[in-house]
């Protein structure tokens, strides 16, 4: 009995432990951007973002006065100072003379630099540079050190990419096709998968045939014939091909078959006894569809609505292919996908980026989890 | 820029409200024209029947048109495209598929989409399917299951961030700033370019979209399980049936099922994965995909929409066998509604 508590003890700490493992690998990408974007950005490459709350080492170069600072003591010239001027002192480590060997000193020693010249660098900056002939030239001796810095936090990443980088104008590019992308196709949606639930007419089984067929058609199906259609339609009326209204256009023709198969299956489910007693009553159909069936389906629609909205805020190809790359209409995603081509290497512009971009769903998804998480088991393991 | 947000506003209000008077409208207008309160019994009925042959077209009429003009025209114009030159003047035959099927660079993207059709799916399934089962028996499974979930919200290129940040790579004697470069130091490893190395960086980037659905599958699969019958379980264990084979031969079988969908809807994801490859390599190095080679050739020298289609022809090939077996399950299951 008491093997087989110990056991049964053994594998539930066991599952703890696993699960533990599964949520770091699934959190811990995304706490490093988070952590980076907050960071000075001199730090994000001097240690990684899990050293972040740890002091962080940088070796440096500086540079002694010039002989002209010189004092004359006890027949010694002496140059003496604090390395880091009117900067905040950060704390040494170590120093040296050739940049071969940055470190070859600990801070507080005095070093013998040949020809009777010492060198004294102390922790905190201070220096005393003496030798027993005056020093000449009007530069000062290089010196290296390798300095800590005490964990830097700031926000100026954010105020760098949303102001000058251009992320702020982006972000208000994607609410402008987001939302509109999200509101149009729920009517048409809604009303269509009535139609198609409780109403009679001929070809109603071959149409939610088709739009069955049309969930899984790839958008590059769409692509090219759209961008023809879209250059034509441009050209022929004298417009821009490229315009917010194409999109919108666009997202909602591709939001459709789901819209519709989500709303039908929901509509579908419906009492039956409340339409026909709302019929008998001589209500038509469209007084249903409004009074009856739209409140009730209140949480498919924001289901719907939150899929739609993250999908499109994520979107990065139909916004390549409908939406043009400059200021004025380039979205978050390929805004962000830009960045990684000409800032490839500078983390706190791809980080504080990245997470600017991916704020909004996060918050849309952990204030409504409920209705998304319901759209998605409706949405797939009803047929699929 | 307060132009672009009124005018966003104003489309708003004209798209709903559009819409809104649209539905109305016809509505009044199927009303007057065949009007069924205020004339006598057989006229009335006689114009119920016909508001009924029409009313039903009124109301899935604006979804056809632009499902029409968005996606059932694209489809066979992008089928005959792909017949027609670079320019979509001149019928070429087939010669957009035989040089397809010359291509170095497609056949690479082939044999890297087969290789994500079969890494995938079967990875996001089983992990979800093993999540799903331990974060059941925990207090805190909720909360582990909410954490998992979460890159479900995140882009593919904000993702591409994320990762690009884990795996990247400092020259030797810098710090190592990259999550697995650090810890492949520590252990004492040599630090790699990890996106570069030709065939293994098909998996880390197979990982980034691994990491983003297996939370849906955990969820779908989450749901399913708790579908089991109690008593199914119960009576495996007073037979004696070991933790493995409860999980193995109760319940696997006994959400078959939704087993399949989940594949089939990480394989559909799959074959468009486009925008974690554009963004981490934009193909080089030997991780080229369908998806991402067709969007090239879309602007590729002006744009050779000839080939372009051709591509999204194979990409909708592979889809076909998905879509008919989808038809058919929904036939089943509202055959009798």
């Amino acid at each position: 009995m008491a093997v087989a508590t110990g056991k049964s003890f053994a594998s539930r700490f066991g599952v703890h432990i696993a699960v533990l493992i599964f949520v770091a690998i699934w959190t811990v990408p995304t706490l490093g951007i988070l952590a980076s974007s907050l960071r000075d950005k001199d730090q994000i490459i001097a240690s990684g973002w899990w050293n972040s709350f740890s002091s962080s080492t940088q070796t440096e170069a500086g540079r002694l006065p010039p002989a002209s600072a010189q004092v004359e003591k006890d027949g010694k010239f002496v140059l003496a100072g604090n390395i880091f001027g009117d900067a905040a002192a950060r704390n040494i480590s170590a120093f040296g003379v050739k940049s071969a060997a940055p470190t070859q000193y600990p801070a507080g020693t005095t070093a013998d630099l040949g020809d009777g010249v010492t060198l004294q660098l102390n922790a905190d900056g201070t220096f005393v540079m003496s030798s027993p002939k005056a020093f000449e030239g009007d530069r000062g001796q290089r010196v290296y050190y390798a300095s800590s810095a005490p964990p830097k936090f700031t926000t100026d990443n954010y105020n760098t990419v949303l102001f000058s980088e251009g992320i702020g104008r982006s972000f208000m590019n994607s609410l402008t096709v987001t939302i509109p992308s999200t509101v149009i196709p729920i009517l048409i949606a809604a009303f269509a998968a009535y139609a198609l639930a409780w109403m009679r007419f001929p070809g109603r089984a071959l149409l939610i045939a088709v739009i069955i067929g049309l969930l899984v058609v790839p958008l590059q199906m769409s692509l090219i014939p759209l961008l023809k259609l879209y250059n034509g339609v441009g050209t022929f009326f004298g417009v821009p091909s490229k315009t917010y209204l194409g999109i919108w256009l666009a997202h909602t023709g591709f939001g459709l078959p789901f819209a519709i198969y989500l709303l039908r299956s929901y509509i579908a489910g419906l009492p039956r006894e409340i339409m026909e007693s709302a019929r008998i009553d001589g209500a038509s159909d469209f007084e249903i569809f409004v009074k009856i069936v739209l409140p009730l389906s209140f949480p498919v629609l924001a289901s719907f609505a939150i899929f739609q909205f993250l999908w499109v805020w994520n979107d990065l190809l139909v916004a390549m292919v409908f939406l043009g790359t400059e200021g004025d209409q380039i979205v978050l995603t390929a805004k962000l996908n830009a960045l990684l081509g000409s800032r490839g290497g500078d983390w706190e512009i791809l980080t504080t980026s990245a997470f600017v971009t991916i704020i909004v769903p996060l918050i849309v998804f952990f204030s409504l989890q409920r209705y998304f998480v319901r759209g998605l088991l409706a949405g797939s393991v009803k047929g699929g | 820029m307060a132009a672009q947000i009124l005018s966003a506003i104003f489309v708003i209000i004209i798209g709903v409200g559009g819409c809104v008077a649209y539905f109305w409208g016809a509505n009044k207008l199927v009303d007057l024209i065949f009007p069924s309160r205020g004339v006598a019994g057989a006229a009335a009925i006689d114009n119920l029947r016909r508001q009924g042959l029409v009313r039903p077209w009124l109301f899935v009429g604006p979804a056809m048109i632009i499902l029409t003009v968005y996606l059932i025209y694209p489809v066979v114009a992008t089928l005959w495209l792909s017949f027609l030159d670079r320019g979509g003047q001149h019928l070429v035959g087939f010669a957009n598929y035989e040089w397809a099927f010359g291509d170095r660079e497609f056949r690479n993207s082939i044999l890297n989409n087969i290789i994500w059709l079969a890494v995938v799916p079967a990875a996001c399934t089983f992990l979800g399917l093993i999540i799903a089962v331990l974060t059941d028996k925990i207090w805190w499974g909720t909360i582990a299951k909410s954490l998992i979930f979460l890159p479900l919200a995140i882009s593919f290129v904000g993702a591409s961030v994320i990762w690009k940040f884990i795996y990247e790579y400092r020259g030797e004697g810098q710090t190592q700033i990259g999550l697995l470069n650090a810890i492949i130091q520590y252990f004492g490893g040599q630090p790699q370019v990890w996106i570069s190395l030709p065939f293994w960086n098909n998996f880390f980037l197979m990982i980034i979209l691994i990491w983003i659905q297996t939370g849906f599958a955990m969820v779908i699969l989450s749901s399913a399980l708790r579908g089991i019958p109690e008593e199914t379980l119960e009576a495996a264990v007073i037979d004696g049936a070991n933790p493995f084979q409860i999980f193995w031969k109760i319940m696997v079988p006994q959400i078959w099922g939704t087993i399949a969908v989940v594949w089939t809807t990480i394989t559909i994801l799959v074959l468009k994965v486009f925008d974690i490859v554009l963004t981490m390599t934009n193909g080089q190095w030997n991780s080229q995909v369908l998806a991402n080679l067709m969007f090239d050739w879309m602007f590729r020298g002006g744009g050779d929409f000839g080939r372009g289609a051709t591509i999204a022809i194979i990409i909708m090939i592979a889809v076909i066998p998905i879509m008919v077996w989808n038809i058919r399950q929904a036939n089943k299951e509202t055959g009798g509604h």
